[in-house]
């Protein structure tokens, strides 16, 4: 079966059309209620074999609680799932998985300790013997084109890789309708195109695939079909390859998303604000990454964009830029001609630094501290209003707390609620907020708009380009590559520790971007 | 039927008061079992435990002169719990306060005065820092856990004071017995009410409660324990030190439990002794957490756990029980009040299993 995968892999993707057979799974008026929350509204949704059919949705639309009760984690309050035209019950995944449904969920399940077939064997109904399992393992990989060894240990294997695991043994199971949450949210390009070859191979098979994605470009490039929830309703059934990326975007968030103002700039005149030289830590605990002489120098009114694969120094570049973690080098890091590479992230923030961590709860923000709270984590150093002798200023944090509510429409229960009450969007607003309110000369800014919704998404890098245009210099570390794209004037791709030369975005194509992602061709670079 | 714990979107202010209030309520139900199964009358034995105590002049000053101490350690070791630093060992700088601030009376019994006593409680207070800044600096240095080095510190502390007083500091006219010599009038703790033990220890109590108080909600100091306690990457991305957390927590906690110590010779006992407290030290723990680490609620704690000291007391004087009792009933209390919080951050949920048409019956899953 290899050779089906090289011809579809060779081919360009022909036209799809959507296969005209009974459904396999059907789900009638589904209706869920949380309290006072009606997460899922009448939802009607039919699943024909052999089509990979999309779910779109914005954050908090219902996706992941049609899913769940799909997949039996959830009951549903009303309404009737159909299997081959049969009322089934699903009480329990184990019931879903008995039925022919499997799932690959967006977080794997995985224990790095343990070879490929252990994981497998810890998740599929005995086989006869070790042996026998690995060469079933073989056998499906081979056949689905989906590379794999059985005997290699899994914190060996890239995140590629590892959803590979996760979806053979999903496919152990002989399912007749697999469930992919978000699976390209983590792969380069290459392995992108390579999970789409897998699945054209399924659905030849006769496989269904219900594919949640925000990617519209390539729901528009793999789905049959699509099907788009907003908050909680069914709002439009339609052909993916018949529709533009912006019509498919107005129609989950309910509005036309405003075009980014401002195009890719070109300064190499303008001052070097942030400068970043020959900057070499040792990984801070064994399952991090070593940077290896970073450097890069980031110019005022630009956006500089460092893409790359989770996993290959984000992270500690970022804490090395923040002064969460000093260098040994004064040097290494100057802020406007100033060294601080020695020195930490509120020396730093007072030079007119500010930084958005990745994750935005427990590093970005207190989940437990109200928001009045969290202004008071970032800006107690650099605003001499929030404090007078040690005795934080309350009336004052909130007052950033009512501006930056205004200024980025952060939606909230209460006036001050805590961190974690917040939705994830409306929470990442608040963080990037907080330090745009500072107008500060330097922002870093980690994963932008990470899980949040189009319309926060455009707010937020709507904001990032207007700060920049005001002379501010904006480093920007993304594993979204077409949000790097959008918003950068200059590029660089991080793999391995290693940061390669800044590139103009005008100069650059995706695919050169993806190879260097995955480690090929331009490597890192030394000063 | 399957019990769930399912957590809430924000955390319950209401059972932030009612988990304490729950657990002392469960603690009773068990005390009336465990009076029931030695034999005795629950009731009555409930009656001399609990209420008796408070129902005469001499036994309420007596709850305060135990309260003072427990309360003192317990504010500071609230702050260290805040700040997700576990100091265990209060009860050895309380030990080491009371030796290093007994220095004056004992080895310079000459000198008296009004000097002697403000000096006495300083001393108190550098030898319960001191004592807390060995766990604090093996934790910063070498990484080594605090819970261990500081509790095995108090058994050190307490033979130092067991040496000490048969040793060096021994009464020279005390007949060979290991005590110190007794502390000079102006080396003691004035009293609060003529010819009864309550000193003025209490206005130190109440000084530390508004402080502290003070200091956790308005302060940035208070906000950094705070938010270090909580979310340790978000302090780092603050600015803010864990190491410097640790000295100062454990400095704080360290200074307090020292100045309960040379209160505690200072005030009702008068001199060095092998044994100068019946475990306040640990009992502030459980203080600490009854009264919710916050100032006010550890107050009124302290005054609980206080009670039940009297209470073990009384009991083993009108029903013969062993001290032990009041041991369990602690225990108990620490156990059931860290249970019941989760109710702050969870509510519980009754789960009846539903029929799988497929297989067998299973449980809903959430």
């Amino acid at each position: 079966m290899s050779g089906a995968v090289e011809q579809v892999r060779a081919g360009e993707r022909e036209a799809r059309v959507r296969p005209d057979a009974a459904p396999l799974l059907e789900a009638v008026g589904i209706t869920k209620i949380f309290g006072a929350l009606k997460a899922n509204d009448g939802i009607d949704l039919a699943i024909r074999p052999g089509e990979i059919h999309a779910l779109l949705g914005e954050n908090g639309a219902g996706k992941s609680t049609l899913v769940k009760i799909l997949y039996g984690a959830l009951q549903p309050t009303a309404g009737e799932i159909r299997w081959n035209g049969e009322p089934v019950r699903i009480a329990s995944p184990a019931a879903a998985r008995r039925l022919g449904i499997g799932m690959v969920f967006q977080h794997f399940s995985l224990f790095d300790a343990l070879t490929v077939a252990e994981n497998i064997a810890l998740a599929v109904p005995p086989r006869e013997s070790r042996a026998a399992l690995a060469a079933e393992i073989e056998t499906v990989s081979a056949e689905y084109g989906l590379p794999l060894n059985p005997r290699s240990i899994v914190a060996d294997l890239s995140v590629g890789e590892r959803q590979r695991v996760e979806i053979v043994r999903c496919l152990l199971q002989k399912p007749r309708l697999i469930i992919m949450d978000e699976p390209t949210s983590v792969l380069t390009p290459q392995e992108a195109n390579d999970l789409f070859s897998t699945l054209d191979v399924l659905v030849a098979g006769g496989v269904s695939v219900l594919y949640i994605s925000h990617r519209l470009e390539e729901v528009k490039q793999i789905c049959h079909h699509a099907t788009i929830l907003r908050h909680g309703k069914v709002v439009g059934e339609c052909d993916p390859q018949k529709e533009t990326a912006a019509r498919l975007a107005s129609l989950m968030v309910g509005a036309d998303i405003r075009a980014l103002s401002g195009e890719h700039r070109s300064l190499p005149d303008a001052p070097v604000r942030l400068a970043v030289t020959d900057l070499s830590l040792p990984p801070p605990h064994p399952f991090a990454v070593a940077l290896d002489h970073v450097g890069l120098e980031l110019r005022a009114g630009e956006i500089l964009g460092i893409a790359g694969v989770a996993g290959n120094g984000q992270d500690e570049l970022f804490g090395a830029i923040s002064g969460e973690r000093r260098s040994e080098r004064s040097d290494a890091v100057t802020i406007d001609g100033r060294p601080c590479g020695t020195r930490g992230i509120t020396a730093r923030r007072r030079l007119g630094a500010a930084f958005v961590p990745e994750e935005r709860l427990g590093h970005g923000a207190v989940p437990r501290m109200r928001l009045s709270e969290n202004v008071v984590l970032t800006r107690h150093a650099t605003d001499g209003t929030l404090r007078r002798s040690g005795v934080i200023d309350r009336l004052s944090s909130r007052g950033i707390v009512d501006r930056v509510t205004k200024l980025f429409d952060v939606r909230k229960g209460t006036p001050d609620p805590e961190a974690t009450a917040l939705s994830g969007g409306n929470l990442q607003k608040f963080v990037v907020g907080r330090e745009i309110d500072r107008k500060p000369g330097i922002l870093v800014v980690c994963q932008p708009t990470w899980g949040v919704d189009a319309g926060a998404a455009a707010v937020i890098r709507q904001a990032l380009i207007d700060l920049a245009r005001s002379g501010s210099a904006i480093l920007v570390i993304s594993q979204d590559l077409d949000e790097i794209l959008e918003l950068s004037d200059r590029i660089a791709v991080i793999s391995k520790g290693r940061l390669s030369e800044p590139r103009p975005t005008a100069e650059l194509t995706r695919e050169e971007i993806g190879l260097m992602m995955g480690g090929v061709g331009e490597g890192g670079h030394a000063h | 039927m399957r019990i769930e714990l399912v957590r809430r979107a924000e955390h319950s202010r209401l059972m932030v008061w009612a988990s304490p209030l729950l657990a002392v309520a469960i603690t009773l139900v068990i005390a009336v079992g465990i009076f029931a199964a030695m034999g005795a009358d629950p009731l009555e034995a409930l009656y001399i435990f609990f209420v008796e105590p408070l129902t005469a002049g001499w036994s309420l000053q007596e709850l305060v002169v135990k309260a003072i101490p427990i309360t003192l350690i317990a504010i500071g070791l609230s702050l260290c719990y805040m700040s997700n630093t576990w100091n265990i060992g209060a009860e050895g700088q309380f030990t080491a306060g009371a030796i290093l601030g007994s220095l004056f009376p004992i080895v310079f019994p000459g000198w008296t005065g009004p000097l002697v006593l403000p000096a006495m409680l300083l001393f108190g207070i550098l030898g319960g820092m001191l004592y807390a800044a060995i766990p604090a600096l093996l934790k910063i240095r070498f990484g080594a856990n605090e819970i261990l080095t500081s509790l095995m510190l108090v058994y050190v502390a307490q033979l130092l004071l067991d040496w000490i007083v048969r040793g060096p500091w021994r009464n020279p006219d005390g007949y060979g017995f290991p005590e110190s010599r007794v502390f000079d009038a102006s080396a003691q703790m004035p009293l609060l009410v003529d010819g009864g033990r309550m000193h003025i220890g209490l206005v130190f109590v109440f000084v530390a409660v508004l402080v502290v108080w003070f200091t956790m909600g308005r302060t940035l100091t208070g906000f950094q324990i705070r938010v270090l306690g909580q979310a340790p990457r978000a302090g780092a991305f603050a600015g803010f030190s864990q190491n410097r957390m640790v000295l100062f927590t454990f400095l704080v906690s360290g200074g307090l439990a020292g100045l309960a110590g040379i209160m505690e010779v200072a005030g009702p006992i008068g001199q060095l002794r092998p044994s100068i407290s019946p475990g306040y030290g640990f009992t502030a723990i459980i203080v600490a957490f009854l009264g919710r680490l916050h100032p006010v609620g550890i107050l009124i704690a302290g005054f609980v756990l206080a009670l039940t000291y009297l209470g073990g007391e009384a009991a083993q004087v009108a029903l013969g029980m062993s001290d032990k009792v009041m041991r369990v009933f602690q225990g108990l209390l620490l156990f059931l009040v860290l249970a019941c919080d989760t109710l702050i951050y969870y509510r519980v949920r009754l789960v009846r299993p539903v029929a799988d048409p497929l297989g067998g019956a299973v449980h809903g899953r959430g």
